[in-house]
């Protein structure tokens, strides 16, 4: 079942974790290098496993939603990631499966998948934006997907807009102090770096993206 | 209250910190079934969802959950958001220092109290450790000393000498505690709660220190009578 370009059902839902994987696996390393900078150096690992884990199990799994992929998807990496990425991204998709049931998502149900996502994020996290975690990229990409989609874009543009929005919101974590997470424990010296979760949203997103153009 | 204690599952990132404090607490707490769930299956750093849920769902009745950082608080409370409802409600998460708290904690189920007064028990035992360090900011718990239904005439006070020559160390500081929580009478000694063990053990008591133990409420005679009986047979030290 391969995915047609433009349609996001459950076929692009399958193709977008492959699609993640891949990404995960390339990104690796500059993602733990990120996190020995300002955390405990194993983001990189974690998403790793979990997104390999992942993408094994989608494969062949029985779905007939793009809910039922994302929940495969979130019970995989809360139980394989280890770290705090595990129930945030978990969370994450666990929530995003609940508002993706329809058998192909339209402009509305991106934007909901995304705000679902961010909400599963802060849910979980309890953190703001600015406090530099992945809520500073997951925040403006919800955003940024629902003005594109008010502004008439389809269901890919909406993805584009969200992608583009995180990627400037991971860029902001730089000089952040980091509150939240192993980070805050660094104090100052949280300041100057790019935050590693902020940083593998974008890579989810793009992934997501890259798989709705394949 | 007799029946099966709350069961307590101490989540680390590490599997020899989880056991570590599972034996220490476990040594002031017998009869507690203390499951620590540490590390990933592999052996390495991390927290296991998998075995947290195992622990949670398995338990026998309430559950009291103790977290060092991060993923192992956060892992925890997904744990909660997936299971059945009915064992998310009996299964408490209790924020607080993961080693006095575990091993307040345990001293308390020991005694019989509940998933939810554990949590309690924990927050109390943060405020004590915030004290030892200095920390004055934090406040410790007027509520604890003295319940609201105490009677406000019912105080009695007595002085007892400490006479063991440890003083009140973590074995006498847990059986005053776990006696004190099974009194009528609200009890204090020197001014902290008695039914907190961390409490006793930063009074620093050393033989031949003098303690007020004062209680309040209903049966205050004899709880007064009971916990300075107690002081003053040495636990079986002398």
């Amino acid at each position: 079942m391969s995915a047609v370009t433009g349609v996001l059902d459950v076929a692009w839902a399958r193709t977008w974790v492959q699609a993640a994987a891949v990404a995960v696996a390339d990104a690796k390393d500059e993602l733990t290098e990120l996190d020995r900078q300002i955390g405990d150096a194993d983001h990189g690992f974690n998403m790793d496993r979990g997104f390999q884990a992942a993408a094994a199990k989608v494969v062949d799994a029985p779905a007939e939603t793009v809910g039922d992929v994302l929940k495969l998807v979130a019970m995989t990496l809360m139980s394989t990631v280890g770290g705090a990425a595990g129930p945030l991204y978990g969370t994450a998709f666990l929530r995003a499966a609940k508002v993706t049931t329809a058998p192909e998502l339209g402009p509305d149900d991106v934007v909901a998948l995304l705000e679902a996502a961010l909400e599963g994020v802060v849910a979980r996290g309890k953190a703001a934006v600015g406090e530099k975690t992945m809520v500073d990229a997951w925040t403006p990409a919800a955003a940024a997907a629902a003005s594109a989609r008010d502004a008439g874009a389809d269901a890919v543009g909406v993805l584009e807009a969200a992608l583009r929005a995180a990627e400037e919101g991971a860029a902001s974590t730089v000089p952040l102090l980091a509150t939240k997470g192993r980070a805050s424990y660094l104090g100052e010296r949280s300041q100057g770096h790019l935050d590693p979760g902020a940083r593998s949203t974008v890579v989810l997103l793009a992934a997501a993206l890259e798989a709705a153009r394949a | 209250m007799t029946a099966a204690r709350t069961r307590l599952v101490l989540v680390s990132h590490s599997d020899a910190l989880a056991r570590g404090v599972a034996d220490l607490a476990g040594q002031m707490a017998p009869d507690v079934d203390i499951v620590p769930v540490g590390g990933l299956a592999d052996g390495a750093l991390g927290t296991d969802f998998e075995r947290i849920e195992a622990a949670v769902v398995g338990a026998p009745g309430e559950v009291c959950v103790l977290a060092d950082l991060g993923s192992a608080v956060l892992t925890t409370q997904a744990v909660l958001e997936m299971v059945d409802d009915d064992i998310a409600a009996r299964t408490h998460l209790a924020p607080g220092p993961f080693v006095e708290g575990a091993v307040a904690a345990a001293v308390a189920a020991q005694g019989g109290a509940g998933a939810e007064a554990l949590v309690g028990v924990v927050r109390e035992a943060a405020a004590a450790v915030a004290t030892a360090a200095g920390a004055a900011a934090v406040e410790a718990s007027p509520a604890a000393a003295v319940p609201s239904g105490a009677a406000p005439g019912d105080v009695v006070a007595r002085t007892v000498v400490v006479v063991n020559p440890q003083g009140l160390h973590a074995r006498p500081a847990a059986e005053v505690a776990q006696l004190a929580s099974g009194l009528p009478a609200a009890v204090t000694i020197a001014g902290v709660d008695a039914t907190s063990v961390l409490a006793l053990m930063t009074l620093g008591s050393t033989a031949g220190t003098e303690l007020e133990v004062v209680a309040r409420g209903p049966g205050a005679a004899e709880s007064v009578e009971a916990v300075v009986g107690l002081v003053a047979s040495g636990f079986g030290e002398v």
